[in-house]
């Protein structure tokens, strides 16, 4: 599944870990069933399929039905995983995860793989960069983002023994660990790397190895900056991003979507009515993506360390000083 | 659970069930003409249709409404809620007085269904379309845990435009639920006009088959045709049956019956009085 790189190890694909974890989850447990939407092969589902496939359901291609049918599962008394690619689960089914799974409030978790503008060369159509804004206006709903393989394989643990419709997004490319391996996520739990005295960047998903990387080098370069892994966006810690705008000038996000309505608007959302201060929000401007691989995409859309680092000194000098 | 639990509801003799039916349509105006809004037209036509589901057929418990082995009742076309309501007070989910709260601020008999206020109610409807996938995953679902429960989904015959039918109703043949029902009030109208003026949904009974399911077609206002459908359609094994229920919209009361207007506007209180005198 890992394979080394030079600078950070192993790198694992956080569907690679949703495909496991499913595995492992429904030998534990029988009330653990599967749908899929004709991308079993991608989301991973397909480990699950192959050993319980009496418990795996494909609809074909047709998402709108696939929510539907998780939500009577659910009404059953199983835990019904839907999976299929973020845009299709999210954009094409938004009504029904409003009415069936949110309104309803049944015990849905859709797990989406190809979040984000790293799904590369299919272009724009299968790149969800809008999926979290979705998702985070429908009551009742949790939206997660995790950071590495890590995390999500926690994430879908906890998921499985919480009540109520979960959204969670993963990747389609092989991204580094970041998180240790003893690591416990928690709904609504942040994970605080460090708090910056200058500089706090409010990262989720893969942007978290990058804003951890960044800080690095801004670290060492004068700028106090500190990381959290706001892997949970809804509900989101309010507590972690308190403390991080208490103890800094300039709160930065940093996330694979669009600016409007993800992690960078929810933090927004919060700071301004509680503790209103310089925020930059690092992500895609308002635009739709492009065919390319996965590295020249984020450099394209501004998703780099680099970005970051320029976004923390650009701001600062607009400012006023590092720390004293 | 004791038997007599259980069968709570199941009563056989047509000339109850169709008492039971003229109660229903009486609560239905009341509650519409309460609320001042509502509509009218679809919950009377597929009134004796779900009197013949919900108490000839199925297997409930008011009194534990999330019991696992009762038979589920899915009101897909979810404008039919007064419709829904009436059956639920009817069948003792609660008080019959609290269908003047409809519409009301506060009250769980809110203007669609919704399964989170109202015990009974087994998922929230009133986006169209949608009640079908949701009734094929409880079929699937009382499958996988072996009970032998039955799955009943009512939509309209303009809902059925919705693709999400469509595939829910290629679901359902694929993997031959024969512990679903579905029911499509054929009323021939929808709220723009006749449906197969607004978008032709004919030939019915041939896009059913070519689904896969086992069809079968009744005057849904004849309670005999009804009760032999669903009996018919507890024998139907490795399919899906669908009842093609032809009915006229606003069925029951003379001056609503097959006015297209008539689909999302309640009775005025001069409208109620002569309604009821027709009906009682
Ligand atoms: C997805 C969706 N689109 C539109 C509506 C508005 N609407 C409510 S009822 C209705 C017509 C339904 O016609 P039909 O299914 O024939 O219902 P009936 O005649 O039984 O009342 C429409 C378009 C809706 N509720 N849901
Ligand atoms: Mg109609």
């Amino acid at each position: 599944m890992g394979t080394e790189t030079q600078n950070s190890g192993v790198q694992i694909a956080t569907r690679d870990a949703y495909g496991e974890t499913l595995l492992q989850l429904g030998k534990k447990r029988n009330d653990i069933v599967v749908l899929d939407a004709d991308l079993s092969g991608s989301t991973k589902t397909a480990k699950f399929a192959k050993t319980f496939p009496e418990r795996f359901f494909n609809l074909g291609v047709s998402e709108q039905d696939m929510i539907g049918t998780a939500a009577g599962l659910a009404l059953t008394g199983k835990v019904p995983f839907a999976s299929t690619f973020a845009i299709f689960e999210t954009g094409r089914a938004w009504d029904q995860i409003r009415l069936v799974v949110c309104y309803s409030n049944t015990n849905v978790k859709l797990v989406a793989t190809h979040g984000g503008i790293t799904v590369g060369e299919d272009g724009a159509s299968h790149q969800a960069l809008e999926d979290i804004a979705l998702m985070r206006a429908l009551p009742n709903m949790t939206v997660i983002v995790p950071a590495d393989a890590i995390e999500t394989t926690s994430v879908i643990y906890t998921i499985a023994d919480s009540i109520g419709p979960v959204y969670v997004r993963l990747g389609r490319p092989k991204v580094p660990l970041v998180m240790p391996p003893d690591y416990k996520f928690q709904i609504g739990k942040a994970r605080v790397f460090r708090i910056g005295r200058d500089v706090n960047i409010i990262a989720a998903g893969i942007m978290v190895d990058t804003a951890l990387k960044a800080a690095e080098i801004l670290s060492n370069q004068g700028i106090d900056t500190g990381v959290i892994n706001m892997s949970t966006i809804k509900p989101l810690d309010e507590e972690s991003v308190m403390l991080a705008a208490e103890n800094s000038r300039l709160i930065i996000t940093a996330e694979e979507h669009s600016i409007i309505g993800g992690l960078g608007g929810a933090v927004c959302e919060f700071l301004s009515e509680n503790h209103p201060m310089p925020v930059k929000r690092i992500g895609v401007m308002d635009v739709f993506g492009c065919s390319g691989s996965p590295g020249e995409l984020l450099k394209i859309y501004g998703l780099t360390a680099e970005d970051i680092i320029n976004t923390a000194k650009k701001t600062l000098n607009a400012g006023g000083k590092a720390h004293q | 659970m004791t038997a007599a639990q259980k069968t709570a509801g199941k009563i056989k003799d047509i000339k109850t069930l169709e008492g039971i039916a003229r109660e229903i349509r009486i609560y239905i105006l009341k509650m519409l003409a309460e609320a001042s809004s509502g509509h009218t037209g679809g919950s009377l036509s597929a009134a004796d249709i779900a009197v013949g589901i919900y108490f000839s057929k199925m297997n409930f418990n008011p009194d534990n409404p999330r019991w696992k082995e009762r038979d589920r009742f899915i009101l897909s076309k979810g404008h039919a809620a007064p419709l829904l309501y009436a059956i639920l007070a009817k069948a003792g989910y609660f008080p019959v007085d609290n269908l003047m709260t409809l519409r009301k601020i506060d009250s769980p008999l809110q203007g669609h269904p919704c399964c989170a206020v109202l015990p009974g109610v087994e998922i929230s409807t009133g986006s169209l379309g949608q009640g079908l996938s949701v009734a094929n995953g409880i079929a699937l679902g009382l499958r996988l845990d072996k009970i032998p429960a039955r799955v009943y989904c009512i939509t309209g015959d303009g809902e059925i435009q919705e693709g999400q039918i469509w595939e829910a109703a290629m679901t359902a043949s694929h993997y031959k639920l024969d512990n679903l029902c579905a029911v499509v009030d054929n009323n021939g109208l929808q709220i723009d006009g006749p449906v197969e003026e607004v978008m032709r949904i004919s030939p019915l009974h041939d896009k059913w088959t070519a689904f896969g399911w086992h069809v079968i077609e009744v005057n849904g206002h004849n309670m005999e045709e009804i009760i032999n459908a669903l009996d018919k359609a507890e024998t139907i094994k490795g399919q899906p049956t669908v009842i093609i229920a032809h009915t006229i919209k606003g069925k029951g009361v003379s001056f609503f019956e097959g006015r297209v207007e008539y689909h999302g506007i309640a009775p005025t209180r001069k409208e109620l009085e002569k309604a009821l005198k027709e009906l009682e």
